[in-house]
């Protein structure tokens, strides 16, 4: 390679981006299992990105200390835990069920569940309310032709 | 000069607006005609004045004009004429200037061609818009005024980001506008049925064209924005779950849910409180999307304080808008007529369920935005992030019900079916698509059925929207060209939209699943592989662009026996001094090679580029597949029943209320 062409590598790489070469495990089950766990991870100085996304200085750091704890043998689990001690629930992307994040988990759920049970009884409800159950009255038809003018 | 004419032209439309949101809605109430026809007259007047306003900055950007301190902050000489031009729209203030002016467009094709509607909303709805429009011109005078100027003048400005300089990054912007300033449309239709106490399925078939013109720019920027983010960002990946493409996609869900109710309430009357609460929920979302993101609040709840002025001005516009609309819908919503009632197995039912799905759906997006704020507030000794991973868990098993549904539903009839009738009619698509999964579990394995499902999901919803033109083609009496050729302009759109969602989550399901990476260093003259696709390094050189020096390299790609060339390059803009990746991808049907190169490292055989080779099956069909939706939206807007505005000639052909398939 040209020495200009080294010079303007040298400029550009300055940002690492995300995993690199260098930082993988030779075992490829080990790489595959530090990859999927650095997926769970966040960046914890960016903005909304996991370690294994991220480029900056500190998400290679953490991807290296997964790597470093699971050539030592730990397993996934142990890894993860070892990172939330360090870091605390931060770092995970996927919070914890816990009492302060249930509104989070069940919420969506719960909405649903509310508005079948509020269609239900809507339906229920019924006769009563309106006895004409047809969709629109001619007098209503013609109305509507009237304001919404001619449809052809 | 041009810089005070914008400015100029800007108070000007702030007073017509100030105006319009008082004269016509007093019209509306006290009945006088001449007062609701000024708000037809004021409305064009605004559009005038903010396209005016809009003009100057845009022309101050194209003449590079530094002595404006906008045009200084976010330009630069070395910069491409078209991306000077998109400048203008790259920023806070220019990017607020844009938002008013689609908002004033808006208000004036409601004055242009709302003819056909009650006078008397069609005054209300133009006051609402321009109480709206007052608030926001308000807050870009006020507090981002585009046109302040800079003294000492700079000979040179500073850079547009160059992630911007893109062509995606041109229309990205005006287009999610489009959409999110859209749903102001229809919350002021909300509103104004609201101040008149009515809501009709008259009024839901005004507002659906409304909605639709909103909902598919909107989709087409989501689309847009994905691909952008898939190319740019050097990494192959199209949604990342970030706060920012949150705030687009909540708008999307609840106006999608809004696009399903407003059927209702136009066919049959029923619904009526549940879409206008979702016209106003569409809206607030967009508000919040666009400005609370904006803000920075989702970061840190402190960045507030960097320009607390600001702050405080847009929260106070979420909140006036969203509480004056809940209180006024709290209010008069039980005199609104609740409309026909429908069985538990009908059409409306199904329609109800969408709308409880897509409902959930947005809580899983809103919630996983959210959450890591509002914990920072009331838990802050626990702080949580919320990141792809809980999204993936949680919104698959809400949305995977939704979309088998978009197949039954249109199957369904009206106010009442029944479950032996709609057994029959599934028998033999279910049937397919058994042995559709059977076939792709065999192919994928056990460990990948997930992926056998979500392609067979993607099946299943193409097959239903082909169903739906083979049931409408065959009619009652058999298969006949007049019944192709009369085929409703809305009927076309629900085919495209619908099988549109299958293609997507075909390729999500692909991506998911069968995507192979391979990252490594690299030399001329060697060769890898990631998953199908073999890439071989043929050199790497210098280049020097218009405003960037980047470094390039040559990749020959084989797979399947054919060869062709890629191109890869990392890119340093030279004032700004940041990178891009332009990443090289050999595009087809089945999938996209993709080979991104990154910096020079060592390995055991030396010196190299690190190069990242992708494999993404279907991907493209993920972009396909919003590109259909986006289309049948447009469809259906072209459907004859909604052309507003069109002559009133009296014309005897065809049957007038279209049958809602």
């Amino acid at each position: 390679m040209k020495r200009a062409f080294l010079a303007l590598a040298l400029m550009l790489a300055t940002p690492a981006a995300a995993v690199l070469p260098d930082e993988m495990l030779p075992d490829a089950a080990q790489e595959a299992r530090a990859r999927a766990i650095s997926k769970d991870l966040r960046c914890v100085v960016c903005q909304n990105q996991s370690i294994d996304d991220s480029d900056a200085p500190l998400a290679r750091d953490l991807r290296l200390l997964v790597r470093e704890q699971i050539a030592k043998g730990k397993s996934d689990a142990d890894v993860r835990d070892y990172v939330v001690q360090r870091y605390g629930n931060f770092v995970l992307l996927k919070p914890p069920v816990e009492g302060d994040t249930l509104l989070l988990w069940a919420g969506p759920f719960a909405i649903l569940l509310l508005g079948a049970a509020g269609l239900i009884a809507w339906q229920r409800r019924a006769p009563v309310a309106t006895p004409d159950s047809a969709p629109l009255s001619e007098a209503e038809r013609a109305e509507l032709d009237r304001l919404a003018g001619p449809h052809n | 000069m041009l810089a005070e004419i914008g400015h100029f032209a800007l108070i000007l439309s702030l007073l017509v607006a100030l105006a319009q949101s008082v004269l016509p809605m007093l019209g509306a109430i006290r009945g006088d005609a001449a007062l609701m026809a000024f708000g037809r007259s004021a409305a064009g007047l605004q559009a005038l004045l903010i396209g005016l306003s809009f003009a100057c900055l845009m022309t101050l950007f194209g003449q590079a004009d530094f002595s404006v301190a906008l045009v200084a902050n976010h330009s630069a000489l070395s910069q491409p004429l078209p991306y000077r031009l998109a400048a203008t729209w790259g920023n806070h203030e220019g990017s607020m200037l844009l938002w008013v002016l689609v908002l004033s467009i808006y208000g004036a094709g409601i004055a242009r061609f709302g003819d056909n509607l009650r006078a008397t909303l069609q005054a209300r709805i133009l006051s609402v818009q321009a109480m709206i429009s007052v608030a926001f011109l308000a807050f870009a005078l006020f507090t981002s005024n585009p046109f302040a100027r800079l003294f000492p003048v700079p000979l040179d400005g500073a850079e547009l980001n160059p992630l911007l300089q893109d062509p995606g990054l041109v229309f990205h912007p005006p287009l999610l506008y489009l959409g999110y300033v859209g749903f102001s449309v229809t919350f002021s239709f909300a509103v104004a049925a609201l101040l008149e106490g009515r809501a009709d399925p008259a009024w839901a078939r005004w507002m659906r064209p409304w909605v639709l013109a909103a909902w598919v720019p909107l989709t087409c920027g989501i689309t847009l924005g994905s691909f952008w983010a898939y190319y740019e960002l050097g990494w192959g990946g199209w949604w990342f779950w970030d706060p920012v493409e949150n705030a687009s996609f909540m708008p999307w869900l609840i106006g999608t849910a809004l696009l399903h109710s407003a059927i209702v309430t136009e066919k049959r009357g029923s619904l009526a409180g549940w879409t206008i609460l979702l016209a106003i929920l569409a809206f607030s979302l967009s508000l919040i999307g666009t400005f609370l993101v904006r803000s920075g609040i989702l970061t840190s709840v402190h960045a507030f304080a960097v320009d607390p002025k600001r702050g405080v001005f847009i929260l106070a516009m979420i909140i006036g808008a969203t509480g004056t609309a809940l209180t006024l819908f709290a209010a008069k919503a039980p005199m609104l007529r609740s409309g026909a009632l429908f069985g538990s197995v009908s059409r409306e039912s199904g329609l109800t369920f969408n709308n409880l799905l897509l409902m959930a759906l947005t809580a899983v997006v809103f919630l996983g935005t959210f959450y890591p704020v509002i914990m920072e507030a009331v838990a802050p000794t626990n702080k949580i992030s919320v990141g792809p991973p809980y999204y993936n868990l949680v919104f698959a098993p809400l949305a995977a019900p939704l979309l088998i549904l978009v197949t039954i539903g249109p199957m369904l009839a009206w106010k009442r079916d029944d479950l032996g009738a709609l057994a029959r009619k599934l028998l033999l698509p279910v049937a397919i698509i058994a042995v559709v999964l059977a076939g792709l579990a065999l192919w994928t394995g056990l460990a990948k059925l997930s992926a056998a499902l979500g392609l067979a999901l993607g099946a299943w919803l193409i097959m239903g929207a082909v169903l739906v033109l083979v049931r409408r083609w065959r009619g009652a009496g058999g298969f006949s060209w007049r019944l192709v050729r009369t085929t409703p302009a809305a009927t076309i759109g629900l085919v495209l939209a619908h099988a549109g969602l299958g293609f997507t989550t075909a390729g999500i399901a692909a991506m998911s699943a069968f995507s192979a990476e391979k990252i490594l260093v690299m030399r001329p003259g060697e060769t890898a592989a990631a998953g199908p696709v073999s890439v071989t390094m043929t050199g790497a050189e210098e280049v020097e662009g218009a405003n960037y020096r980047a470094l390039r390299a040559h990749f020959s790609v084989r797979q399947n026996g054919s060869t062709h060339g890629l191109v890869s390059e990392r890119r340093l803009y030279t004032v700004s001094g940041s990178q891009t990746t332009e990443a090289g991808i050999g595009v087809s049907v089945l999938g996209n090679q993709y080979v991104a190169i990154g910096d020079v490292q060592q390995d055991a055989r030396g010196q190299g580029l690190v190069v990242r080779i992708y494999w993404h099956p279907l991907v493209g069909w993920i972009w396909f597949g919003g590109l259909l939706m986006a289309m049948g939206g447009a469809a259906s807007l072209s459907d004859r029943r909604f052309r507003i505005g069109a002559p009133q000639v009296r014309t005897p052909l065809a049957p007038n209320l279209v049958p809602a398939e």
